[in-house]
């Protein structure tokens, strides 16, 4: 089963008849990692919500290589802030997978291969609330992973993190990648935009401003603006 | 102040010998209000699930009247319920007037809304925290209720317990359609209410403080069986 390409034509979300987001044309290729980037307010969460299809679209489409029910079967969304359900960190490992009718020994299964594969498995009988907040976005990661999406958005991972936990997210999605998932990121963190992008989407004032390969945006960026946001200046 | 102490007395002679009509009177208090819990929790609980993550046109309706609902008084239920089951009545065929299975009726009607609403508040915080996620994975509407239910489960117990404390406490409705009837629907409620009339004050005391004591022992096994205060924040 194929997702990609998927084709975004002039989407756009508006509430209250202000214009949120777009319009933007999009076409994602099936590999590799994008890189949303743009100041607060640009439209960067909502734009990952309308490919993710949790925000509803107000005027355009998005037309994926098969139906949209397949391809959101086959994504999975990663939040700035990890939802945790209230129950232990295995019990929130396998339940996505008890959602997909998974049996319960199988679903344990993979739930400890990942828990070891993301440093959580000392954990796995403790309350998910209660963890650090890097060890909850862990767990949000490998919960979002471990039904092997072939799309993975995430939404600022790591902007409540300090170093060490964003190095284990970013190797987790490091794996995940080579792994073949597609991954679509937001972050306004340049550094990690350098360390995970293949391309790039800069985001200003809810338009679609500059995209284009990583080296190339990061190199030579066109527009001012970009350059300016590059550079470290405030861009509104 | 005699009335009291002989009371506290005659209080523990009665539980202390077991007394039969004690334990045959405690012992259909405590089986018309389980049963009348269970139902109402059947009722209640999905009902304020739905009402907390279906968007539909009556829903503030519907949360306004179950809060107002709480405030029902147990005997225009008990009056309602009595012109609904006696014999000239619409369910008069059944012959339920003045069972048990009368008063659980009764009791369902007045604790329903209690639960419903009490339960309704906590499962809406959950939902708030939950929704992207559970959006995100597309559960169906069945899955999310299931999920709710179940993660917000201590919650549920509080609201559990406050319509069992209102339902073992009630005297106005199942007086009305239980009619008290010595053996067959006589409760601790009733029978104190009985024996307060006949001026039997101490023995009245006694029944009252075997009824709080039923209560509070109640409300202590389901606490200690569904390990509440412990293991985190819920």
């Amino acid at each position: 089963m194929q997702l990609f390409p998927m084709q975004a034509i002039s989407i756009e979300s508006r509430r209250r008849g202000q214009r949120l987001v777009g319009p933007i044309d999009l076409t994602l290729e099936g590999q590799g990692a994008t890189v949303v980037i743009g100041p607060n307010g640009a439209g960067k969460t909502t734009l990952l919500q309308l490919l993710h299809g949790t925000a509803r679209l107000s005027a355009g489409r998005i037309d994926w290589a098969c139906t949209t029910e397949e391809a959101r079967h086959h994504q999975a969304f990663v939040f700035q802030r990890p939802v945790m359900l209230r129950r232990t960190v295995l019990e929130n490992l396998i339940y996505p997978l008890r959602l997909r009718g998974v049996a319960k020994a199988q679903a344990r299964l993979a739930a400890e291969e990942w828990a070891a594969r993301v440093g959580l498995e000392p954990l796995l009988g403790r309350a998910a609330p209660v963890l650090s907040g890097g060890e909850q976005q862990k767990l949000a990661l490998a919960r979002a992973l471990i039904c092997k999406p072939k799309l993975l958005f995430l939404d600022e991972p790591c902007a409540a993190l300090d170093g060490r936990a964003t190095r284990e997210i970013e190797a987790i999605l490091h794996s995940a990648k080579s792994a073949g998932t597609r991954l679509i990121l937001s972050t306004h963190d340049h550094g990690q935009a350098r360390r995970l992008a293949d391309d790039v989407l800069f985001l200003l004032g809810g338009h679609l401003h500059e995209a284009g390969p990583a080296t190339m945006f990061f190199n030579r960026p066109e527009t001012p603006e970009a350059q300016a946001f590059l550079r470290g200046d405030i861009v509104e | 102040m005699v009335d009291i102490w002989s009371g506290l007395t005659q209080a523990f002679w009665l539980v202390f010998t077991l007394d039969p009509e004690l334990v045959e009177i405690a012992g259909r208090s405590l089986q018309v209000t389980v049963s009348a819990l269970v139902v109402a929790c059947l009722i209640a609980l999905p009902l304020a699930a739905l009402v907390a993550v279906k968007r539909f046109r009556a829903r503030r309706l519907v949360i306004a009247v179950l809060n107002a609902l709480m405030g029902l008084p147990p005997v225009v239920v008990g009056l309602i319920v009595y012109v609904v089951l006696s014999r000239s009545g619409p369910l008069g065929v059944l012959g339920l007037l003045f069972t048990p299975t009368a008063m659980i009726i009764a009791q369902v009607i007045i604790i329903v809304p209690l639960i419903a609403s009490i339960a309704h508040q906590s499962i809406r915080e959950l939902w708030q925290e939950y929704h992207d996620l559970l959006i995100s994975m597309n559960v169906t509407q069945g899955q999310k209720i299931r999920t709710l239910l179940w993660d917000s489960r201590r919650a549920l117990l509080t609201a559990a317990l406050a319509g069992f404390g209102r339902a073992i406490g009630e005297v106005g409705a199942i007086m009305i359609v239980g009619g008290n009837i010595d053996h067959a629907t006589r409760v601790l409620t009733t029978a104190i209410a009985l024996e307060t009339g006949k001026g039997e004050f101490a023995l009245a005391l006694a029944l009252g403080f075997v009824l709080i004591g039923l209560a509070v022992a109640v409300n202590l096994a389901i606490h200690w069986l569904g390990r509440t205060e412990r293991e985190g924040r819920w």
